[in-house]
This record gives structure tokens, sequence and C-alpha cells, in this order.
């Protein structure tokens, strides 16, 4: 896999926030009916991972799985680990109906973190990024400015941000525009 | 003459002077001073020149209701029209222009329009001249208009603004608009509840006009009760204050624009110019306070009028007189503050003329007391015209204007009574009542703009409500955050009520024309609509030529249309409207209050959206290697595609020719990722294909591969691609590069409308390969040379695909062609794209490698004749036109687009098919050409018999060659049919067989 390049091919901006290329990261949909005890079962045994609450992250172990709508999961792992979850979770769910699929190029993943995360994030995502309302855990699947994005808040206010790989470098752009070091909304801060 | 006082001024720092320019020439003001008062202080009275008559205009306001003071404020790639002086806030350097006048202010020529022409530019000249002779008008007229009407100029077009903006998503229980006393109160009554609390003021200061006006609240000044009440409100952790941020518009379910200025007033600064807060709200309360109306007198607009609460803000603000010598004509009390406040200052007050015949109340006393001429029933005649206020004739009001008396002064405060500022209640559907004591249209509470839940969700505070006295101000306010706290889900929490002291005041009377009986003399020189020159005379007209509907009249006589939206005409003009059709002002109504408030920047709506990020470009994961190769972009949707590769010297034209040839000859790379690939997968995903499909997929064996048609449900092709069979239960889509979102959106919304209890699951998986098309009679050798699976006829033959390994990487290929060659599509994980590219380059290099575009592709598809969707349809294109029924199931019972197949339309046998055309000539067809048959249609044009759908040179043919819709065309092999051009040459062409290349489509299964 040594062939392998992210999008941002391991850029960063210093500005209100950090902004960060997060590198190749592993992602699989998995469409099913988050209901179901198999499926509940075969995530578990697979990620570790509960099925999340709605609009929340579950992450154990270095997994992460996201709440993406009523039907589908995302499951964040390493890139390496991708195929051989693929394996694993398709052959738990055999007999179920569920879509398991490797989406893992078809994403740009980056980080924002530092004080300014929130405000930056909050000029391109129509989200409530107050305390109160944007806990660790959280998830929205949103748009950010003019393309489609999602994104989690993990530990120490690192936000974890996926968009798809095309748009990687105008997502990286737009954010480095509103990290600006000028650009200071404060009211989060 | 206006001048700088030597005391007051609260919100100016004496110790520092600001240099700025005003048509060009050096000024001095202050820090704190806005444009307005800092023209004032250098005795520019003089700012402007009107719309229609370029009469001289002066400032009238001191706030964003000033309807002349508009000025062009810096220069080149920082030039902005339009900007009212009353709202800039001076700074070092600051360079404004005056508008609308020729040559210079001072000296006009088009003045000479009101001096000629003024009784013949009345309302509706436009509408009732500029009719006849018709050729006039782009030749005489229009050139005329502009050149003489018409504001600031536009920024030079090749200049790019040098500023940043951004939007800020923002999300709070109740948003106060205005800071004001009411909506600091509002603010803490509802920050009491609990509630999380937005205030914004427009202006930097906050406090409104409370601190000119005078007063006490709880024994404090209103500036000390304001800097109390923002400490509270700072150290409560659930309120965000904001300055120099407008409530710029109100909208459905709590949704609310923000327009933050952070650095007009010290560009300067780095950072963004304005942020555009989108907000949602639970709960709107609208602090906006109230403006004070004009009265309507001839001379109205001579400089040196203006605004009595104005003429004290500029006196206590900003420590400028207008005037040396000023009359005051008011119907209400409150204009005595002004003459009260203006005589301490150490200016004359010549008289007040007080227009109600019994006089004012305790103000009018203290001012009599303070030795001041007061004259009751009394009303301004005439302002004697001029760039400055000289005279001042005296009438009774009761009469027709006769003067009794001129007096000599060189400013006018006026008067009209106040008028709530209704807009943000009034943006989302909040009703109005008049009020007959006050005579203002004020919001009625019990009709309120509702949200999704029916419940108000906008509520008015202090003056903004109707109430104008302090005490009731301060109440209201408490009690509207009180309401929004509650409204919003709080606990109400009621603020101990705060105790006022003001001056009592006596009722208003009001006053629609000034005298009351003024002839069409004085009618004519009163005006109503500053900004667009809107009369008396003008209303009244187009009330006399039948004009009943007040949104008729404003559109008629542009009386508010200008771009102050008729902050200060509105109420007078459709009070002259009723007076004029014998109604009564309710009955009139007001026309509608529309967001913004007030002029909000293009930038701050555009936000961060320029530059490299102004549109988000899809890049494939080969997207350098492209741009570093000679790439000539293409925009295909947000993605760019490489349209050819220039090599050194080689035109377009050139390079596409060369990409032809080779790719037929020797091998050809085409990136082909951003076609769709959507994997539909369940126990009745082969069910859910056959109606999406036109043709059978559900029968397809795994590993193979076949070619389908999409129709709408209305029977238009909307999609084709390659659908290939994954395994059991799954099968992979190809779509367009278009259709990837658009088909993959189609597919889910029958799923989850239509059929939701078909167990089938779709994920688009476009971007998750990088997909190149290995094409040529090499194609085989390539593939073999980088070694892995096997690609033989035998073991891969066409129309089938197989997973393994390519050169190490793990690919996916499938035998498709769309070229007519020998051709592989080879898919590998989209991070790996770029390297599995050069591998192939690398190992092509001996068979003649080259990468080709999309101009290439689409030259082999069409030498094939195969056809592509967007140039052989547009959306009335079914497949029989194309000739494509051998993709229609018959066996199918059903599929999208069947049942509309039979519709006698879709089933006529006169409609145009697809057809081959080839030039007589061998020239090229233009593209979109239409064939001409014989006779004409009822609008005389020549009837149209088909047209051309794809055209291109073929470098392999070295002809032209064409596609097109033609009537009968299967039938008419062989007929020469014309194409006139766009170009004065008619095109004759040769229908023929569509396939011009390989019929027998040996080469692409070798």
């Amino acid at each position: 896999m040594s062939n392998a390049v992210s999008v941002l091919n391991g850029a960063s901006f210093d500005g209100l926030a950090e902004v960060k290329d997060a590198g190749l990261v592993g992602m699989i949909t998995l469409r099913g009916d988050l209901s179901s005890k198999a499926l509940a079962k075969a995530v578990l045994n697979v990620t570790d991972c509960t099925i999340p609450d709605v609009r929340k992250v579950a992450a154990v172990n270095g997994n992460t799985v996201a709440w993406m709508s009523p039907d589908e999961l995302l499951i964040v792992t390493d890139y390496q680990n991708v195929d051989a979850m693929v394996a694993k979770l398709s052959s738990a769910l055999a007999g179920e109906h569920a879509l398991v699929v490797n989406v893992s190029d078809a994403r740009s993943m980056l980080t924002l973190s530092g004080s300014g995360t929130r405000e930056v994030l909050a000029k391109v995502a129509p989200v409530d990024f107050s305390a109160e309302q944007f806990q660790p855990g959280d998830f929205r699947r949103t748009r950010l400015a003019q393309v489609a994005g999602a994104f989690w808040l993990g530990e120490a206010e690192q936000m974890h941000i996926i968009c798809f790989r095309s748009v990687g470098q105008y997502v990286f752009d737009l954010l480095k525009v509103a990290a600006h070091s000028d650009a200071v909304v404060g009211v989060y801060t | 003459m206006s001048n700088r006082l030597a005391k007051q001024g609260r919100l100016i720092d004496r110790s520092k002077q600001i240099v700025f320019t005003f048509n060009g020439r050096s000024m001095l003001g202050h820090p704190g001073d806005t444009l307005a008062s800092a023209l004032l202080a250098n005795d520019q009275m003089l700012v402007g020149r009107s719309f229609k008559y370029h009469r001289p205009r002066g400032l009238v306001a001191s706030g964003s209701e000033e309807p002349n003071a508009l000025v062009g404020l810096g220069s080149d790639n920082r030039f902005e029209p339009n900007q009212r002086a009353t709202t800039t806030e001076l700074f070092e350097g600051l360079a404004a222009q005056s508008q609308n006048h020729w040559p210079s202010l001072e000296f006009d020529v088009g003045i000479l329009n009101s001096k000629l022409f003024s009784r013949f530019l009345t309302a509706g000249f436009y509408y009732k001249m500029f009719i006849h002779p018709k050729p006039f008008w782009k030749h005489i007229y229009e050139p005329f208009i502009r050149q003489s009407a018409g504001l600031g100029r536009a920024p030079d077009k090749e200049l790019k603004d040098a500023d940043t903006y951004e939007h800020f998503y923002f999300f709070a229980d109740v948003v106060v608009v205005g800071g004001g006393v009411a909506g600091l109160q509002a603010a803490k009554a509802a920050a009491a509840s609990g509630a999380k609390v937005l205030v914004m003021e427009q202006n930097a200061h906050w406090g409104g006009r409370a601190p000119v006006d005078g007063g006490t609240i709880d024994g404090m000044t209103a500036d000390a009760w304001v800097a109390k009440t923002l400490d509270e409100l700072r150290a409560m952790e659930n309120v965000t204050l904001r300055d120099r941020t407008m409530g710029a518009g109100v909208y459905d379910h709590g949704y609310l624009l923000g327009y933050e200025r952070l650095t007009d007033h010290d560009p300067s600064k780095g950072g963004p110019r304005h942020r555009l807060w989108r907000i949602r709200t639970k709960q709107i309360v609208t602090a906006c306070g109230a403006i004070e109306r004009p009265l309507s007198f001839a001379g109205n607009d001579v400089p040196g009028v203006m605004l009595a609460a104005a003429m004290r803000d500029y006196v206590v603000n900003w420590g400028v007189t207008p005037g040396k010598r000023v009359v005051v004509a008011t119907n209400n009390d409150d204009a005595y503050r002004t003459a009260l406040i203006l005589q301490k200052a150490g200016v004359e007050i010549a008289c007040i003329l007080d227009a109600r015949r019994l006089g004012g109340g305790a103000l009018a006393a203290e001012a009599r007391a303070a030795g001041i001429r007061v004259e009751d029933g009394r009303a301004i005649a005439k302002v004697a015209d001029g760039k400055r206020v000289s005279k001042v004739a005296i009438c009774l009001q009761d009469g027709e204007g006769q003067s009794i008396e001129e007096i000599e002064a060189d400013a006018v405060a006026m008067s009209g009574g106040w008028s709530p500022v209704v807009h943000l209640w009034s943006h989302c559907g909040g009703k109005l009542t008049w009020d007959e004591t006050q005579a203002h249209f004020r919001p009625d509470p019990s009709r309120a703009p509702t949200s999704h839940d029916g419940k108000p969700f906008v509520v008015t505070a202090g003056a903004s409500s109707g109430p104008l006295e302090l005490a009731a101000v301060l109440s209201d306010a408490a009690q509207a955050g009180a309401t929004a706290g509650e409204g919003a889900g709080f606990p109400a929490q009621n603020l101990a009520a705060v105790s006022v002291e003001d001056m009592p005041e006596t009722a208003m009377e009001p006053v629609w024309l000034m005298p009351a009986n003024a002839d069409i003399q004085h009618r004519m020189k009163s005006w109503l609509d500053y900004q667009n020159d809107v009369k008396v005379s003008d209303v009244q007209l187009a009330a006399r030529e039948g004009f009943e509907s007040v949104e008729h009249t404003k559109r008629y006589t542009t009386l508010g249309m200008a771009t102050d939206q008729g902050k200060l005409s509105n109420i007078n003009g459709l009070a002259i409207l009723a007076d004029s059709l014998g109604s009564e002002i309710p009955q009139v109504g007001t026309t509608t209050f529309r967001p913004p408030y007030h002029p909000i920047s293009m930038g701050a709506i555009g936000g961060e959206a320029r530059g490299d990020v102004f549109q988000p470009l899809r890049k494939t994961p080969m997207y350098d290697w492209h741009d570093a190769n000679g790439a000539d972009w293409e925009p295909v949707g947000h993605w760019r595609r490489p349209f050819t590769y220039l090599q050194d010297g080689e035109s377009v034209q050139d390079a596409v020719n060369r990409e032809v040839k080779n790719t037929r000859e020797n091998l050809g790379l085409l990136d082909a990722s951003t076609l769709g690939k959507l994997v539909v997968k369940g126990p009745d995903a082969g069910k859910f294909l056959d109606m999406m499909y036109t043709n059978v997929m559900s029968n397809l064996k795994i590993g193979k591969c076949r070619y389908g048609l999409m129709c709408s449900e209305n029977g238009f092709l909307v999609d084709d691609g390659v659908v290939a069979r994954i395994d059991e239960d799954a099968w992979l889509c190809h779509t367009t590069t278009g259709g990837a979102d658009r088909i993959h959106a189609h597919m889910e919304e029958w799923l989850q409308t239509e059929w939701w209890d078909m167990k089938v699951f779709v994920a688009n998986l476009t971007e998750q390969y990088a997909q190149i098309a290995v094409v040529g009679p090499n194609a085989r050798k390539v593939l073999e040379k980088l070694g892995g699976m096997d690609v033989s006829k035998e073991a891969l033959p066409f129309m089938e695909w197989r997973d393994g390994e390519i050169g190490g990487f793990n690919a996916r290929a499938y035998r498709i062609s769309f070229s007519g060659e020998l051709s592989y599509e080879i898919a590998v994980a989209a991070s790996e794209g770029q390297a599995f590219w050069s591998a192939l380059m690398e190992a092509g290099k001996e068979f003649g490698v080259m990468p080709y575009g999309t101009e290439c592709l689409h030259i082999l598809r069409a030498e094939k004749g195969f056809i592509m969707i967007g140039d052989e349809t547009d959306g009335t294109v079914i497949p029989q036109d194309l000739n494509l029924h051998w993709a229609l199931s018959k066996k199918k019972d059903d599929y999208l687009g069947k049942r509309a197949h039979t519709r006698s339309h879709m089933a006529d046998p006169d409609r145009w098919k697809l057809v081959g055309l080839e030039t007589v000539d061998g020239s090229v067809l233009p593209d979109g050409a239409y064939a001409v048959g014989n006779g004409v249609n009822g609008n005389g044009q020549k009837n149209t018999i088909g047209r051309v759908t794809s055209t291109y040179f073929s470098s392999n043919l070295n002809r032209g060659i064409a596609m097109g819709l033609v009537k009968n065309g299967p039938k008419r092999m062989g007929e020469v049919i014309s194409f006139p051009g766009t170009d004065g040459k008619t095109y004759e062409a040769k229908i023929v067989d569509p396939v011009f290349y390989d019929k027998d489509g040996e080469k692409q299964n070798v």
C-alpha cells in the first residue's frame, strides 16, 4: 500500500485554529437496520463500539462509529485495517439485509484543533457550536460552505472533519480562510 | 454656517485630530465623528445633488434614515458608491466624493432641469414621455436618462474588491435588535429568565437616543444607566453583545440576518471587513426605536433644513451645530428639546413655530421661560431656494401660505412626529395598526409574525412598539424581554420596575402639509421623498390620475423606492395620498417592508466565497499530473477534466487531432474517474434495477457487464452507462459524470418514497476509485507488461469484468469500450490512482502511450455513433429517437418511462430521429444548427426539420462528422439537407448511418 497518498498529503495551517490533514484514514459505510440485534452485535464484535445515538459517535480502541442516518453508519478505523474489517462485517452480516463497503479512498479527513476550533467551523457549517450544545462525541452530517461534510468532536476539543476526496483541497482552503488569525469572532472564547 | 462648538460632543475625542478629504479638499475631524458630523464641523452643509432635478441637498438626519448624504468612499479596489455619511465613522485618510453632479457639486448643469422642466418632470413622467416614437427609446431616451439620472457610479469592473468577508452561524434563544435603553432593558429581562441572549446594536455606541434626549432612570442620567446596564449584561454568561452589528432581516422560523461592520471604521485593521451573522433564534425582540418625520413645506429640501432630533444629536454627540440662527417648526413637544439644547449650546433660536393652535405643554413653557420666541398655530410658508437656508417665510398653519413675516436663519429644525421602526416586525408578516394619538402606524401585537407552531416569534420593545415617552418605553421593553424569554421556553422573570423622571408631553397634532391649505406653487416645492425627488404635488397628481393603491402609487411616483426605502417619506406620502383620495390613512395602508432594513454589502452576502474558495473545484486523484502535463481544462459540473493535453507550441485542435489518431493507432489513457459508480445491493436489487433501467439487469451474469438506459417517468432519456453484476445481490452501476449525484438521488428517491418496501441499499462509490481507460491496439500489451491478472480475450472477454492485480495494484478491470477500440477500464483505489497512472505512462512508453482528453473521447465515440447524454439528449429526447429500441425491454411488465412511451406524442412516427450527417464538402457543421425544410411557420420563419446534436472534425477520417436528429431521418438516407449557419453560410449535409468507423465492431473485439 506504499502507493497510497492522501489528498492533502500532510498539509497543515496554523491560525485561529490548526487545520491539519489527517492522512489516510479507513472508512466503511454500513447500511442496514440500526435497530437490529444482529447488526448491533456485528458492529460491537468487529469495532468494540455500540450503535451510536442520533447525531453521535461511539469511539472505542481507535475505532469510531458515527450515526449517518436512520439506516447508515460510518465506521472510521485504520486505513490498513479496512479490508479485514469489511470482510469480518460482511460475514457477520451474511443473511442480513445490509451493505458494507469500503469508502476510505472516497474521502479526505482533516482535524481542526486549538481554541478557535468552534468559531472557525461556525463560519462554514450551520451548526450550534456552543459548549453546552456541541460536546465531545457529538456528530453532524451537514455542509461545509458549499460542499457536503461531516464532523465530530473528539477529545481535547479536536474536531474530526470528513469531506469527499475531490473537494479535499477546497475544504482545506476554506478552513484556512476561516481560520485567518485576524478573523476572530470572540463568541466562544 | 455650521461649525464645531467649543463644548459638548459626548462621542468625540477632542484631543486627537483626523485628516480626511471631501471632493479632494482636506478637512479635520475627531475620533468618534461620523463623516456627517465632521462635514458639518467643516461647514460642508451641501453634500450632494438630488436624483431628478439635481437640486442641492444637505444632511437631513443623523442615522441610517439619511436620504441625501450619499457619497462615494475610498478609491480603486476599495471604492464604494452610495455610502451614507451619517453611518460612516470617520477615520484617518478617509476620502469621500459627492455624487450625482456635473461638472461640480457647487455648480451643476443638471439644476437647469429643475428650473426649466420641473413642471414636466412630474409623477409618471417617464411612463408618459418615453413611449413614442418607439425607436427613440433605445437611441435617445435611454442614453439621456442614464446620463442625467442615477446615484453613485459603479466600481471599475476590472478591479477586485481588496477586502474579505465572512459568514458566521449563531444560535440563540432570544435576539434583541437594537442597543438603546429599550433594547438593553429588554435584554436584561430576557436574560434574567435564563435564555441565551444576543444583543445587536448597529452603531458603535450603546444607548440610542436617550442620552441625547435627557431624563433620568433610577436616579441616573441615561448615559450612566446605559453604562451600568451594559456592565450587568457583560457579566452574564448567557448574554452576547455585539456593536456595529445591524439586524438586517427577519425570516421564517426565527431566522435572522445580522450585518457586522468590522473594519469600516478603521480600514487599516486586518481581517474581514463585514461579517454576515446567520442566526437561528426562538424569539426576536425588535428595539429599533422610532424615526422622526419631516414636515412637508415649500423648500423643505434646502440644505440646512434638518430633522429636529438629528440637530440635537449633532450638538450633543459630536459638538457641532448646523447653524448659528435656527428656526424650529413642529407639531409636537419633542422638538422643543432641540430648541432648549441648542440654546444651551449657544445657538440662537430665531423662533419656534408650533403648528398646533393651542401650542405645546411643559417643554413649551420651559422654552418660553428660557426667552425663546414661540408662535402657536404658525407654520413655515417657504424656505428660500438656494444652497443654504437663508430666509424663512412664516404663515398661519391654517392658511394657504401667505407670508406674515420673513425671518433670517441659516438652519431649520423640523419635526412632524415620530414613526416606530416597524421594518423587522413586518418582514415576516407582522401587521400594523394606526395609532390616532401619535398619528403613526405601530405594530399590532395581536397580529404578530408567527413561527412553525403558530405562536408569535417577534415582539417589539420601547419606541418600536409605539410609546415615545421614556417611562413607557422602559416598561414596554421590560415586558417585551420577559415575553420573549417566556416565548423561548424560559420561566418569566419580572424585573423590578425602573423609576423614570422626564418632561411630560402634550399630544401632537398630525400635520401632513404645511400650511394645511398650501397652494400648488408651495406643494410643488414640498418634498416627500428627498432621494427620489417626489413631491406632495406628485402624489396628488397620481391620486387624480386614478392610482388608489399605495403600492401602485409608490411605483408610479417612485416614492419610497430609493436606497433609504422611504424611511422618512413613507407615512407622509401615504397621508397625502389618503387625503387626496378622501380616505382615511389606515384604509390606504402602507407599502411592504422587505429586508434588508438598511443596505448591506454584496461582499457580506458572498461571504468567504471568492478567490480560491469562490466555488469548490472537484479534482480527480490525477489532477496535479494533468495540470503539470499541459491539460487544457474543461469544466464538467464542478469537476475539471482535461479537454486535451497541449504539447509544446500545439494548438488545441492539433492536440485533439493527435490524441484521436494516437488512440486509434497506438495507446491512449483517459482519466475516467469522474464517471459515477453506484453500488446497488440487496435481495430486491435486481427487481429495482429492472425498474430503473429500460432493459433487463436482473438476469445479468456475475462477472458480466451490460449497457443500460435510464428514463424519467415521463419517458425521457436521463442517463446511460455500463452495469456490472458484482455478486448474487450486488450490481455496480456506472453513470455519466454529471449523473453521479443526480442518479444516486433519483434512486434514493424512488426507494424512499415509492418502493420503500424493497430491500435495496445504494451507496455512491464514485470517488472511491480512480478509473483509467486504457484504449487502443496496444492496450492489452501495456497491461500484460505490467503483469498480474490475465487480460487475454479468453480470460476477460468483451463486456466482462474481473478483480485481480495489475502491476502490483489491486484492480478491477472492465472490458468495456466507448471508443470502438480494444479497451479496458481499470479501477484502483483513488489514493493509489496517481501511482497507477504513472505506472501505465511508464510502461506504455514503448507502445506510444499518450493521455487523451474529453474532446478526443467525444470524437472517438462520435466516429462510432455512440450517443452522449447531454449532446444527443436534452430532456426532450426518448430512446426511440436515438434508435435504441433494442435497449427497451419488451419482456418486462414495467420500468420507469414505459407507460410514457405509449403516449401519442412519444409514439408519433414523425419524431426527429438520430442519423449521421456528412457535409458535402467535408467541412464541420456548426454545433446546434437547424436544418430547414419547405415553407414557413405562423411567425414567417422557415420550417425546421432537424438539428445537429454532435459535430466534430475527425482526424481519422479527415473530414467533418456529425450526428443529428432529423424528421424521418432513417428513411431519408443519402438525402442532402441544408443547415443555415449563424455565419451567413449554408451547410449542405448528406444523411448517413451514424456509425462512421469500424461498422462491424471488429476493432474492439480482439
